[in-house]
């Protein structure tokens, strides 16, 4: 599987057809004008969201944004107070969880402890009163897929995290659902194992061609598995976007500040040119210069954003050029990570910023340290203005 | 310190004495079973007697008859209503009188039992001039009373076991093509069922138990076992009765030992699993 789960990636990664691009395409999941209230508290505010057969599509927010309710929404477990939900083209509002065509994975697994595994695979077939012999073949397939074989008639109670992980999953597409719902697959596994896990998912995801949903915390998570994001908070949608659109290309200071870390510097406009646009900030004590074709309104205020792994630091002043950005500043705290080191550096204006440095060199002493005076700098098209 | 004093410390002395209360009347009644003398504090020799005068005793044998009848069926009707008011305080959110039920379901836990047994008998009597019914207490009234004080027990046991019940199971269940009494039936139902058993158990053993409630309600002709070994040991001490305590205390004590058995059994079991899994994970 190691070998072979890279291929799928990238293949999937390198897919020339993006469906989401393309205004012919029939969105397969459908979410029109969905809310949702519980009580007075509005979990899900009018939400439109289009999400194409064959995605692995992740909602990410913190907590209490919306998307558990979202796909609560989607397995048929809730109903929204008001707008369509719409899997394949028909309405689902008001058909019960049993008679829908997509299964969920639990964030708890939810495996039924009396029963082994081989019967909590088959659970669902032994529902739909399938053959036997199409039934036997159905789970010995299931339990090949997640390497489970093995434990076939095992309790739950007798498997690791991650045995019950594969087994949740293998229950979960058992039926071969048009859509499989996730709801944090990988948040009850230790680090190494989620790893390992999510290249599985992306692997056997890509193998089978169902539609995933997922549904996440986790950022990091959110980046590594999907073919696109939609990042939530308080009940509505903020962006939708690539991994790398929503990481490169945030649209709001939240976004930016959710995904990954940034530096972040409040400004206005001073001088919005066709390719560049110059924002005058106090954090700095100077310019900054921003690659950008928006048009900005002469001193309207806007925030940029820089990310720590974009940004040098050096203890010579760097050649100026056009477009480059340089600050003074002294380093006030640095972490050692191993692959990369954390250096935060306090700026005249008394901003910290946050600079990610690779450790490239096998060097005994970090020949940049605490209390040294440092230049950092950034190119014009390292940064992003954001509106909002 | 002495070296007797260190050897028989504070906590060991407070051993004996709470397990020489606990035993020695116990002690006490099953040698006076086997006891030839009528005297209890008089041992005069080894005997079967008391057993064998028991045994033809049909007032006793039909007591006991009774007692099983009454207790079986209570213990049954309250494990059947306590899952119903269990599983409605756990798992509906909203309904009429919810509050109330949730309030007054442990009333009779804490209830003297003669509070419990005059209400009782004062409502059969009303029921009996209201609508004629019941025309004298016996079998029905005794039944219906030990069903009310053990369907709370049920009723509370249950209700705990529930909260532990996740709640992701029957949405699974649900999720992957079970309606909501098929998912109920097939998996809520199968992990609840140790809590079923253990309230059925408990509902048996409180209603054989009971003599206050059933002397309030009872009338002409239903004597339930504890009221008659209370009525015969009244008039003086009965050897006879010493050895019908006997055989409960070996029915029981046996129940025990078998039970400790099995679970010691499972538990080693599942942790032998447990690591064995955790092995093979790594």
């Amino acid at each position: 599987m190691s070998t072979n789960h890279q291929t799928a990636h990238r293949n999937a990664k390198q897919d020339p057809e993006k469906p989401w691009l393309n205004p012919n395409a029939k969105p397969f999941v459908r979410f029109q004008n969905v809310s949702k209230q519980f009580g007075d508290f509005t979990a899900v505010d009018s939400i439109n969201l289009d999400i194409y057969k064959g995605e692995m599509f992740a909602l990410v927010g913190g907590s209490g944004c919306g998307k558990t309710t979202l796909l609560r929404m989607l397995a048929g477990f809730l109903d929204p107070s008001a707008g369509k939900v719409m899997i394949d083209g028909t309405d689902v509002n008001g058909v019960p969880p049993y008679e829908r065509p997509v299964n969920m994975m639990f964030q708890s697994y939810a495996l039924f402890p009396h029963m082994t595994v081989e019967k909590n695979i088959a659970y669902a077939l032994k529902l739909d009163k399938m053959e036997k012999d199409e039934r036997k073949r159905r789970i010995d397939e299931a339990l090949e897929m997640v390497q489970m074989s093995k434990f076939a008639h095992r309790k739950p109670h007798q498997l690791s995290g991650g045995q019950r992980q594969r087994v949740a999953l293998a229950r979960a597409l058992i039926k071969r659902p048009k859509v499989l719902l996730l709801d944090e697959p990988l948040s009850a596994l230790d680090k190494k194992l989620r790893e390992a896990t999510q290249f599985e998912l992306m692997a056997i995801q890509y193998k089978l061609g169902i539609t995933f949903i997922f549904v996440t915390h986790d950022q990091e998570e959110a980046m590594a598995l999907s073919s696109r994001i939609a990042v939530l908070d308080k009940g509505q949608v903020i962006q939708v976007g690539t991994p790398s659109e929503i990481y490169e290309f945030p649209n709001s200071r939240f976004v930016a500040e959710f995904v990954g870390s940034t530096n972040m510097f409040e400004g206005t406009v001073v001088e919005d040119t066709p390719n560049q646009v110059v924002i005058e900030s106090a954090s700095t004590k100077g310019n900054i210069n921003v690659d950008d074709v928006g048009r900005y309104q002469i001193g309207q205020t806007v925030w940029v954003n820089v990310r720590p792994e974009k940004i040098k630091l050096s203890k010579t002043k760097p050649a100026k050029h056009a477009g480059l950005n340089v600050l003074e500043g002294t380093v006030s705290e640095l972490g050692y990570r191993g692959n990369h080191v954390i250096y935060r550096v306090k700026a005249a204006s008394g901003k910290i910023i946050m600079v990610f440095a690779q450790s490239q060199n096998r060097t005994e002493e970090l020949d940049i340290t605490w209390d040294d005076k440092v230049f950092i700098s950034w190119e014009a098209d390292g940064c992003i203005i954001v509106k909002s | 310190m002495s070296k007797f004093l260190r050897k028989f410390d504070f906590l060991q002395v407070i051993l004996i004495l709470s397990l020489a209360l606990l035993y020695i009347p116990i002690i006490v009644m099953v040698v006076g079973s086997f006891n030839a003398s009528q005297l209890a504090n008089h041992w005069t020799g080894f005997t079967l007697e008391w057993f064998v005068k028991l045994f033809n005793d049909r007032r006793v044998l039909e007591a006991a008859l009774l007692s099983v009848e009454i207790a079986f069926l209570a213990s049954t009707i309250s494990v059947i209503l306590g899952t119903l008011i269990g599983i409605s305080l756990v798992r509906v959110p909203r309904f009429f009188g919810r509050l109330l039920l949730t309030t007054m379901i442990t009333a009779p836990l804490v209830m003297p039992d003669v509070i419990t047994g005059l209400c009782q008998a004062l409502l059969f009597n009303q029921t009996r001039v209201l609508f004629g019914w019941p025309t004298q207490g016996g079998f029905v009234t005794i039944l219906l009373a030990h069903i009310t004080f053990t369907m709370a027990y049920a009723a509370v046991t249950i209700q705990s076991r529930m909260l532990t019940v996740d709640r992701s199971l029957e949405d699974a269940a649900m999720d992957l093509g079970a309606g909501p009494v098929r998912a109920f039936v097939e998996i809520t139902l199968p992990i609840i069922a140790p809590a079923l058993f253990s309230s059925w158990l408990l509902g048996l053993t409180l209603s054989l138990d009971d003599v206050v409630i059933a002397s309030f309600v009872t009338g002409p002709g239903a004597t339930t076992l504890p009221m008659t070994i209370y009525s015969k040991v009244k008039l003086g001490v009965s050897p006879d009765m010493n050895a019908l305590a006997t055989i409960i205390l070996a029915i029981v004590g046996a129940g025990v030992i078998i039970s400790n058995i099995i679970m010691v059994r499972a538990e080693k079991q599942r942790q032998l699993d447990e690591s064995k899994a955790m092995a093979e994970a790594h």
